[in-house]
């Protein structure tokens, strides 16, 4: 520790109270245990059933891996992969993951801003409001699926029975077995559990932006709609982006209300990629699955990098 | 001091005596606030209520036109057969272990990895942050296959312990963020008044600044106990016997039978839902401010 210890001359206050007492190199040593000690578990646990399991996934892809006859799981290539992107099914997967993540994040994100607008200001029942809105939160994925399953259901689905009632329709739609309604279904159900998060994020964004500068352009003579544009939205456009990117990675990480809904069916018009990788999983087909799964850590590692670079300009400014 | 004192993004309180000093002016914007707040609160709820009202109609009549909006007697005879018909007790049960389990044990790792991450400046700090943010990004059903052949290596297919080692580790890294977020809303001349008073670090942790913290330690639980309970594609993957079904496997075996018991599927759906549903209204606040904390800031 001598290399450390004249780094700098130990402080003379016996007491640590200052403020910069943790990097008094005398404590370094131990402070180095405590830190070893305290991030062990957390870096073991996620090390081995996350990361190690996606390393091995890598070799995985590699083989004709298939759980029906782990005898043989040979060196293949590249194979899997020519066999994916081959695959008739793979550009409509892909437009349909497009559509869902862009049919879901505008919506989203428009009616999310709205809600956070309405939010700002303080009334009385507010925290009840908002535990209210917050409810689909607690609900999984998997079952908010099958909630609008029911309700789209062609003959006993309450969403065509209001529809009827209002006069919009005259005879039952089959929702989930038409090839472009059961789209629009599934990123129904996906707006209904997404807007909560964003006006979470963008009311705690808004309450950043400061009053004094709100009235200020308002006794300029600005109206609502200007003080949105020019200031409110400048002032949040970090978070905002934040935001964004980070729902486009969950919607389109998100396969469990298309799995619960439709499976990806009528005819593949609701798989996306990962109902499709899972399909493969549930197919036995591990070798396909995990070069699929290759695919989008890739796709998604370059989209992280965008993420870590916003965050950090967000922290810099 | 408390926590929810410090920090400065705490939207959820009311406040009776603003609220009157507002000035109460009828504004065309404020009536459009007005309506379009009860049209989202109505969009989110009918969903929930559908669902209940459903499970709570009499076998046949779910299936009877005009649809029933306030049905004219309410039974508990889908609950009864759901019971009856299928081990869902066992279900519950399963889940109930896992998910506490798994939820306390990745809150205790959680929170001496949050703790070291928010106090101390060592060189690995960045890449341990960006490790554990890059498991958000990358869901953990993509090394479903590999994950499976792990666990069956290490023969924890099949058995509860498996499915909680593997919940802890996907719970981590969020709950690390999250209370990360409040550890900085804490001053650490807390913790080191209570050294000089001769506490060791995870004394002075755990006596003085764990309760500070209750509330961010209670939306972490939280949150992980709500991950776990609510995991479907590790538990039908590493799960087999029946009787180490938690609910969302189990339902999923319910929907691949062709025909969809639509009775007993809303009395279960009710009966998985009601549980986290009471713990986010009981914590909302909390865990809107672990999320504002944890998602953005990084």
């Amino acid at each position: 520790m001598t290399a450390a210890s004249t780094e700098r001359p130990a402080a003379a206050t016996a007491g640590g109270g200052a403020p910069g007492s943790r990097r008094r190199p005398a404590f370094r040593a131990r402070h180095g245990l405590t830190i070893l000690a305290f991030l062990a578990p957390a870096i073991v646990f996620v090390g081995w059933f996350t990361y190690y399991p996606m390393l091995r996934g890598a070799n995985m892809a590699f083989r004709d891996w298939n759980l029906w006859d782990l005898t043989s799981t040979p060196f293949i290539g590249f194979d899997n992969f020519a066999t994916i992107l081959s695959d008739p099914v793979f550009p409509t997967v892909v437009r349909n993951s497009v559509l869902w993540v862009v049919g879901s994040l505008v919506p989203q994100l428009l009616i999310g801003f709205a809600l956070a607008l309405a939010l700002r200001k303080r009334f009385r029942f507010r925290g009840v409001y908002q535990a209210l809105v917050f409810f689909p939160w607690a609900v999984s994925g998997f079952l908010i699926g099958m909630l609008f399953r029911w309700m789209f259901n062609a003959e006993f689905g309450v969403v065509n029975d209001l529809l009827g009632k209002v006069g919009l329709i005259d005879a039952p739609i089959p929702w989930l077995a038409d090839p472009t309604l059961a789209m629009v279904a599934v990123i129904v159900a996906n707006i209904w559990y997404g807007v909560t998060f964003f006006a979470i994020m963008i009311l705690a964004a808004l309450q950043s932006v400061p009053e004094e500068m709100i009235e200020a352009a308002s006794l300029d003579g600005a109206g609502k709609v200007r003080m949105l544009f020019s200031i409110i939205i400048p002032t949040i456009s970090m978070t905002l982006l934040l935001t964004v990117l980070l729902r486009i990675i969950w919607i389109f990480n998100f396969p469990d209300i298309i799995y619960a809904m439709t499976g990806g069916g009528p005819a593949n018009r609701t798989h996306i990629v990962t109902t499709w990788m899972i399909n493969f999983t549930q197919q036995g087909n591990y070798g396909l699955a995990s070069a699929l799964g290759l695919c989008v850590v890739g796709f998604l590692l370059v989209f992280c990098a965008f993420y870590l670079m916003a965050i950090r300009k967000a922290d810099q400014s | 001091m408390s926590t929810t004192a410090t920090l400065t993004s705490a939207p959820t309180s009311t406040e009776p005596v603003v609220a009157r000093a507002a000035p109460r002016r009828v504004t065309i914007g404020g009536v459009l606030r007005v309506i379009g707040l009860g049209a989202w609160l109505l969009i989110t709820l009918f969903p929930l209520y559908w669902i209940a009202i459903t499970s709570l109609k009499a076998p046949g009549t779910i299936s009877r036109f005009p649809l029933e909006y306030w049905p004219g007697e309410l039974s508990i005879e889908n609950y009864r057969g759901l019971f009856e018909q299928s081990n869902f007790g066992v279900f519950l049960a399963n889940s109930a272990i896992v998910a506490t389990t798994a939820g306390a044990t990745a809150t205790l790792i959680a929170l001496l990895s949050a703790y070291v991450l928010a106090r101390f400046h060592f060189r690995s700090r960045g890449a341990v942050l960006v490790a554990f943010l890059l498991t958000q990004m990358i869901p953990a059903f993509i090394a479903l296959g590999p994950l499976y052949s792990m666990m069956s290596d290490l023969g924890l297919v099949d058995r509860k312990f498996g499915l909680v080692l593997v919940y802890v580790a996907i719970s981590i890294p969020f709950s690390t963020i999250m209370l990360r977020g409040f550890f900085q809303n804490v001053p650490d001349a807390l913790e080191e008044a209570a050294m000089i008073d001769g506490c060791s670090r995870l004394g002075a942790l755990f006596r003085v600044i764990v309760p500070v913290m209750t509330p961010g330690i209670i939306a972490a639980f939280i949150f992980n106990f709500v991950n776990s309970w609510n995991e479907l594609f590790l538990s039908v993957v590493l799960m087999h016997a029946e009787s180490n079904r938690t609910i969302p496997a189990a339902l999923n075996g319910f929907i691949s039978t062709f025909n969809i018991d639509w009775g007993s599927m809303s009395a279960a759906a009710v009966l998985t839902i009601l549980p986290t549903m009471v713990m986010f209204a009981l914590a909302s606040k909390w865990i809107v401010q672990g999320l504002t904390a944890g998602a953005v800031k990084g």
